[in-house]
């Protein structure tokens, strides 16, 4: 079953949670074959009821302790623009839609997904552009995702502290 | 005579100030020829943070030879998480040698997200008191830091240890992925005093010619 995998991260966007749980975005996902919609919506205030989607294999969850998994199982994973869940869903190697925040001022988490964004690593929205997007978007415009090489870091050391 | 006593004191004052600027001139630009490698073992203090600062630190952490040993971290005393993610890395990271020595101290936290930057300087200054004892008592080859506020004052007590001629500590600091165009505060302020400064975007090793840029590397 082909899944989608919304995480809002540590804190709330309850915005988010209600677009992407509205009758015209869960037409768009249908659309482009995605059955079950899983959503982490951290200390947000909305928590949609599975009983009321019955056209979607609907799970919810606040909070858990790895989301490693869920980000494994899913085809198209929606993030908040974090750092940490932009890194980690890229490095899963799944296709990455962030959503910015737009009633949050402009921090610094931003610029990363901006950058991941102009390097074709990732999709880019904001909530109302959300359903459009997911009409419209093409992820075969992504390019994949090179992890990053702790291991330069590790030789530079060695040489410039004179280890052997 | 109370003018003698003005003007002989402030020459005093004007010559110590310029005998410590002079040596954390030559502290900061001697450190390339620090090699505390060629002695066999390199002992190294690593400053965490909370959240994203833990996982990139330890990410590079993983990389390290156990020649990196023993290795002192410093955690924020407000912060849960950090020691639990600390311990269970040091058991599972085959690359450093399990029986080397980790031990983990916790210090006053220098400045939480969104303080005000009055009792800022209040708490970086406590955080100060505490550092200063923790880095002459553990005297570390290498202090390794990435971003979060503790590492400031922590380095400051390694320039002061080679200020005083009692050792060099070399100060290596990575900048964190998230900045692209800008240091953040702590990057701006090591940017001075680092010995080893990397970032992890051509955009910022543009902007800061001292900084070492060798791709991302978390």
């Amino acid at each position: 079953m082909k899944t989608v995998f919304v995480t809002v991260g540590t804190t709330s966007f309850d915005d988010l949670i209600e677009e992407i749980t509205s009758a015209e975005a869960l037409k768009a996902l249908k659309y482009r074959g995605y059955e079950r919609l899983v959503l982490q919506v951290g200390r947000g205030s909305v928590l949609p009821d599975p009983q009321n989607f019955p056209h979607v294999t609907l799970e919810v969850f606040r909070f858990k302790d790895s989301i490693a998994k869920d980000m494994e199982q899913a085809d198209l994973i929606i993030s908040h623009a974090g750092a940490g869940s932009c890194l980690e869903a890229l490095g899963a190697g799944k296709a990455l839609l962030v959503v910015v925040n737009d009633k949050l001022m402009d921090n610094h988490q931003l610029e990363l997904a901006r950058q991941l964004h102009t390097d074709s690593h990732l999709l880019y929205c904001t909530c109302p552009t959300l359903t459009e997007t997911l009409r419209s978007m093409d992820l075969s415009v992504l390019q994949p995702f090179v992890p990053g090489q702790p291991k330069k870091f590790a030789n530079f050391m060695d040489k410039a502290l004179g280890l052997q | 005579m109370p003018v003698m006593f003005v003007l002989f004191g402030g020459v005093f004052v004007f010559v110590a100030c310029m005998v410590f600027m002079i040596r954390l001139y030559i502290v900061v630009r001697n450190g390339k020829y620090c090699k505390p490698g060629n002695k066999g073992l390199i002992t190294l203090l690593v400053v965490a943070g909370s959240g994203g600062h833990t996982t990139e630190i330890l990410r590079l952490m993983k990389t390290l030879s156990s020649a990196y040993s023993p290795r002192f971290y410093v955690i924020a005393d407000t912060d849960r998480m950090s020691e639990e993610r600390i311990r269970t890395f040091e058991k599972s990271n085959h690359l450093l040698d399990s029986d080397t020595q980790f031990t983990i101290h916790r210090i006053a936290r220098s400045r939480e997200v969104h303080q005000s930057w009055a009792s800022s300087v209040f708490s970086t200054l406590n955080a100060q008191f505490y550092s200063i004892p923790l880095i002459f008592r553990l005297r570390p080859d290498v202090v390794l830091c990435n971003g979060p506020g503790t590492c400031v004052p922590l380095c400051v007590a390694g320039l002061l240890l080679g200020i005083l001629g009692i050792k060099k500590v070399l100060i290596v600091f990575i900048e964190s992925i998230c900045r692209v165009e800008s240091l953040s505060l702590t990057g701006r302020i090591l940017y001075h005093f680092a010995d080893y400064f990397f970032v992890q975007w051509v955009s910022l090793r543009n902007n800061y010619p001292k900084s070492i840029f060798l791709g991302r590397l978390v």
